[in-house]
């Protein structure tokens, strides 16, 4: 099988079209078709010479992948299904927003890894367990394939998995995304989130500049730990820490996602240990409402008891705001993503 | 002596194969640590670290661990070579998996045992259940020591092979099929993500409380 070249980094392709005898700026050329124009096969790429051309594709493809299937909500939001490998599937969730006045904001929600290790109980991706990492390549085709790729104006790792357990494809294709060679893209645009795997958000705020979003869902460890296993080898109080080690003087920010859980993690006491923990930052804090998941033992909270939240918090000065749902009906909200159905179990799994 | 990246140098006393593939790699101990923690071990700087249930006793004299190896996975290609005298590196024991003196269920799949293993050594045991899923009878590293003790609140569950005693299945199999959980009692898990998750939905599906329910995964 050819090697994509969509994924590759400026100075990975300047390794590749060393080794095929050519000049180091045919690099720079190749990654503006890559990341900056609208072809999708190595062909077409006009100023490049047309053995050079041919030499390229003996060994490397393009590396577009369309989607497979897409579906659309009542609100808008579209969700896409794409081939990342053999027999594997991820989805990515693309979320309109036209109410904003004047300027119309589009998100793209990608994923990050075929499956999840994490095991939160309140995930849906969770439930099907890993399969694969993806490649920068094929995190980016979610991007570069996208139908309405050209009204993209904010990119979120939000979908399936967590970014920083496959962190050096995320990494790459972060700095493929933002930088002036690639996609050229404000790292102001980009948000990376994390349920606080440590080491790896350390690198990721030392290496980009795009924003942190962290899956906080409650102040308190004891209860953290039974929503979110992570919270056994990756203490809260160490994660806040790490984050507040580092530089926020420039216009990074960093928010805090907050899923409501009915009697779970939505009383007074919640908003005390809340502003005692999360004193010293400048943040922002995302309530978000629980989409239910099958055999679920948690409930959302209601809608009355978010705003009340929120309000709390706002009047001791954190910034909240409650998190609108998209998708829902069609399984592309918050922590509904899943492609259980379709993926390829691996056979040595066994237990 | 710690380096830049907060690991120590150790000296390794033994690695060996206790199970096919399965590893149980010990070092001189230098730190203090609770039944239930994990450590970062590399073989050098070069190799980013990986996390390893620690698998002997709060009191022990060595630090041991258990690892498999990954058939992509340069690390434990390395470990597999590692001999008696050469030096590895370890970070400080971290993490709030511990055990607790309340009456519990362990349930563990394959090198999952590690943790509790390490609780069954350092605390008291008569209120402790031990589930322990594998796929092969040489899976059940310790059994000789952990049946003494904990005797019929020790089952085996073995997935591919049978064998005197032992539960032929999954050990999600055994748990669907065994009809009370005690819903006052904790549960302890840990295996990859894929066991906790099932082991976890079929303990919800027996009305234990999630907040019961405590889990670590290896990724």
């Amino acid at each position: 099988m050819k090697e994509r070249l969509l994924g590759k980094t400026l100075s990975e392709l300047e390794e590749i079209v060393i080794s095929l005898g050519l000049k180091k700026f045919v690099a720079k050329q190749i990654a503006d078709w890559l990341y900056k124009k609208n072809i999708s096969n190595i062909i077409e790429m006009r100023n490049l010479a047309k053995n050079t051309r041919e030499l390229l594709s003996e060994k490397y493809e393009f590396g577009l992948t369309a989607h497979q299937s897409v579906q659309v909500s009542i609100d808008g939001t579209k969700k896409y299904l794409f081939p990342a490998g053999k027999n594997q599937y991820i989805e990515s969730a693309y979320i309109p927003d036209e109410r904003l006045e004047g300027k119309s904001r589009a998100t793209l929600c990608v994923s990050s890894q075929v499956g999840c290790k994490m095991g939160c109980l309140f995930c849906m991706t969770a439930k099907q367990g890993f399969q694969a990492q993806l490649s920068s390549g094929e995190i980016l085709n979610q991007i570069r394939s996208l139908p309405e790729k050209d009204k993209l104006s904010n990119i979120v790792y939000m979908g399936m998995g967590e970014p920083f357990d496959n962190l050096d494809n995320v990494l790459r294709s972060v700095e493929i995304l933002t930088a002036d060679w690639g996609f050229a893209m404000s790292p102001k645009r980009i948000t990376v989130s994390t349920i606080g795997m440590i080491p790896g958000m350390i690198k990721f705020l030392e290496k980009s500049e795009a924003h942190l979003a962290v899956s906080l869902h409650s102040p308190f460890e004891e209860e953290r730990k039974k929503l979110m296993p992570i919270e056994n080898v990756y203490r809260l109080p160490k994660v806040l820490n790490a984050i507040k080690n580092m530089d926020w003087s420039g216009q990074r920010r960093i928010s805090f996602e907050y899923i409501m859980f009915k009697g779970v993690n939505d009383t007074e006491k919640h908003i005390k240990e809340l502003l005692k923990i999360l004193n010293g930052f400048k943040c922002r804090i995302n309530l978000l409402k629980f989409h239910p998941i099958p055999d679920s033992p948690l409930e959302s909270s209601d809608m009355r008891t978010m705003e009340w939240f929120r309000d709390q918090l706002k009047a001791k000065g954190v910034m909240t705001t409650i998190r609108a749902s998209r998708g829902e009906d069609i399984f592309a909200a918050c922590g509904l993503l899943s492609t259980k159905e379709l993926v390829k179990r691996k056979t040595n799994n066994d237990f | 002596m710690e380096n830049q990246k907060g690991l120590f140098s150790v000296e390794v006393v033994s690695n060996v194969e206790i199970s096919k593939g399965i590893f149980l790699l010990s070092v001189k101990r230098i730190h203090d640590f609770k039944a239930g923690q994990v450590i970062a071990l590399t073989v050098n700087d070069g190799i980013t670290p990986r996390l390893y249930s620690i698998c002997s006793g709060e009191e022990d004299e060595l630090l041991s661990i258990l690892y498999n190896i990954v058939p992509e996975g340069e690390l434990t290609r390395l470990m597999r070579m590692i001999k008696k005298g050469d030096t590895i590196k370890i970070s400080t024991p971290f993490g709030n998996f511990l055990g607790t003196d309340d009456s519990a269920y362990w349930i563990a799949a394959g090198t999952g045992l590690a943790p509790f293993y390490a609780m069954f050594k350092s605390a008291r045991t008569d209120n402790k259940y031990l589930i322990h899923g594998g796929r092969i009878l040489e899976s059940f590293y310790f059994q000789d020591e952990l049946m003494k003790e904990l005797r019929s609140r020790y089952v085996r569950c073995c997935s591919q092979q049978s064998g005197e005693g032992v539960y032929e299945g999954r050990l999600t199999n055994y748990l669907r099929e065994k009809a009370e959980f005690p819903l006052d009692h904790k549960y302890y898990l840990c295996g990859s993500s894929e066991m906790v998750v099932q082991t976890r939905d079929i303990l919800l599906s027996k009305n234990v409380p999630f907040e019961n329910i405590i889990a670590e995964i290896y990724f």
